[in-house]
């Protein structure tokens, strides 16, 4: 049969000599390439007390945003639930009642909102279809949990900290800036 | 039909014979697609209508065949009847698309551009005009207008900002019932449409100005702020109403009724019934049953592929049939083992809170306890 490219080569059937029925020589080669890791740098990270620094385009868990007097921004208009390749985000809206006004920043807002961490696959097109820069992917990711409940994320484990009542945890969710 | 005179039009570069007393508009609809102008006032069920948003100018380049002059001006379709050999530039005018541009910018000068707010996003004429025609950026740095808030009772919701003075739910308060009660008061700016003085709009017939607004301004209260409209399954469905045609579309979320409206065609107008009137709808279908036994479902409706509302959504008749669960017989009776029952730890749509019941919008309360089921 010919050969359809010209890097295949033939089978070399010879039989092997003593030395090379031995091994040794060859064993000897495979333990001297394992002693030499011994001194080269570790590529293992021990996480969790050592972390990888993230790339700047990381998207991690989302966070919905508040803006600076402390209002959600989110409206609940559906545009990152649209956008959603996997539909992991739903959410059920209300109106806003008199005295709510330091709370929610427009008329209508997001009374339920859920992301299913399970479905999502954290593309981050929400964050783009977002016309209120209300959700935004962080650079952390969804910690392990023991049960699928456990990714059902609401309102309170998204929401980013009230700048104004809640300073300081603010001031920690905010973290240093690079 | 034989003695009506049928006159020969021409809509860019497509040629229709149409009888006399035929509006541009109508003929280049008749031909159907982007050769029909967008039209924000002009609603053919409703007469009168037309002549104020401007939207619909085309070009004449030939007046007719005795009188071949071009006309001076771009002049509004929706208002001018063909003449015999009359040629019309819609798309293919320069001039055209950047007067429709033009108009656009003007409509939008004082709308709030509310959309994520507005529960008319998704059906919207403006978006979609403004999609289609509109330049991306505005050149209004000035202050919006703004309104008093005014009530119109309980099943309808007006948002003056959002209004672009068509006078459609005026023409139709004056043609379906015999009193109106609304209209456009004051004038220039100030125009708004308003009762006189704080009086509720409660004719029977009165629902139908939602389906008319072209924009969020009239919306319908009892839908208000329940869901967008592309997450809701469009079906059509019937019921026996002594009042009107019974003939509507259910906007549903599972067998949950949230919003009734009337059927639209093509052109987001109202459809004709069978017997060739409009299916004007009644108060009592549109905003009182919120059942489904109330009504029979004929299928899923239509919805054009442009348009968002078709999205997630099967086309023709499938999924409108719930498959038969054939998962106990197979498996000797014994229910599945489900990890995780989304209802047990999800908070939205619980199947104890039955959104399209409630009457008005819902508020942070509705969803606080959780047996309840308003």
């Amino acid at each position: 049969m010919q050969a359809l490219t010209n890097k295949s080569q033939a089978v070399n059937r010879k039989p092997m000599t003593l030395l090379e029925r031995l091994y040794l020589i060859n064993i000897i080669k495979g333990m001297l390439i394992t002693f030499s890791h011994m001194f080269k740098k570790q590529p293992t990270i021990r996480y969790p007390e050592e972390k990888r620094e993230f790339s700047p385009v990381f998207r991690g868990l989302h966070v919905l945003n508040r803006d600076e007097e402390g209002r959600e921004r989110c409206t609940a208009c559906g545009l990152c639930a649209v956008a959603c390749p996997a539909e992991a985000i739903t959410m059920e809206a209300a109106e806003r009642v008199e005295g709510e006004e330091q709370l929610y920043r427009e008329e209508k807002y997001a009374a339920k909102y859920e992301i299913n961490m399970l479905r999502c696959i954290f593309c981050g097109l929400c964050e783009d279809a977002c016309p209120k820069d209300a959700i935004y992917l962080s650079e952390t990711f969804a910690p392990a949990n023991y049960t699928r409940k456990g990714f059902i994320y609401g309102k309170p484990d998204l929401l980013i900290p009230n700048p104004l009542t809640e300073a300081t945890a603010f001031a920690e969710a905010k973290g240093v800036e690079a | 039909m034989s003695e009506q005179t049928l006159f020969k039009v021409t809509v860019d570069g497509i040629t229709i014979e149409v009888p006399a007393g035929t509006t541009i508009l109508q003929a280049a609809r008749q031909i159907g697609g982007q050769v029909a102008p967008p039209a924000m006032c002009y609603y053919s069920k409703l007469k009168g209508s037309g002549g104020k948003c401007r939207t619909c100018l085309v070009e004449v380049s030939k007046g007719s065949e005795k009188d071949p002059r071009p006309m001076p001006k771009l002049v509004a379709s929706c208002r001018t009847t063909v003449m015999d050999g009359m040629e019309v530039k819609n798309i293919t005018s320069d001039k055209v698309i950047d007067a429709r541009a033009g108009v656009v910018e003007f409509l939008l000068l004082n709308h709030p551009l509310d959309c994520p707010i507005c529960d008319q996003a998704g059906e919207c004429h403006l978006q979609d005009l403004s999609f289609d025609h509109g330049k991306s950026k505005t050149r209004f740095e000035f202050q919006k207008r703004t309104f008093k808030k005014h009530d119109l009772g309980k099943n309808i919701q007006l948002h003056m900002t959002r209004c672009i003075l068509c006078y459609r739910c005026v023409f139709t308060a004056d043609q379906l019932t015999n009193k109106r009660v609304h209209g456009i008061l004051d004038r220039g700016d100030h125009a708004e449409i308003a009762t006189h003085i704080e009086k509720s709009l409660d004719n029977e017939f009165i629902g139908n100005v939602i389906d008319v607004c072209p924009v969020g301004a009239l919306t319908d209260k009892t839908f208000r702020f329940k869901n967008r409209v592309w997450f809701l399954k469009p079906m059509d469905a019937h019921r026996d109403c002594p009042t009107c045609s019974g003939r509507v579309t259910l906007w549903n979320r599972g067998d949950e009724v949230f919003r009734v409206t009337a059927r639209k065609d093509e052109w987001g107008e109202i459809e004709d019934t069978p017997d060739g009137k409009p299916g004007w709808i009644c108060n009592t279908c549109r905003f009182d049953k919120k059942e489904a036994s109330d009504w029979v479902i004929e299928g899923p409706r239509e919805i054009s592929r442009a348009s968002v509302i078709s999205q997630g959504h099967y086309a023709g008749k499938i999924g409108t049939t719930k498959p038969t669960e054939t998962f106990l017989a197979v498996n000797g009776g014994r229910a599945p083992h489900l990890l995780m029952d989304i209802h047990d730890e999800s908070e939205v749509n619980k199947p104890t809170i039955h959104l399209g019941k409630i009457q008005g919008p819902s508020h942070g309360d509705t969803f606080e306890n959780k047996t309840e089921s308003a």
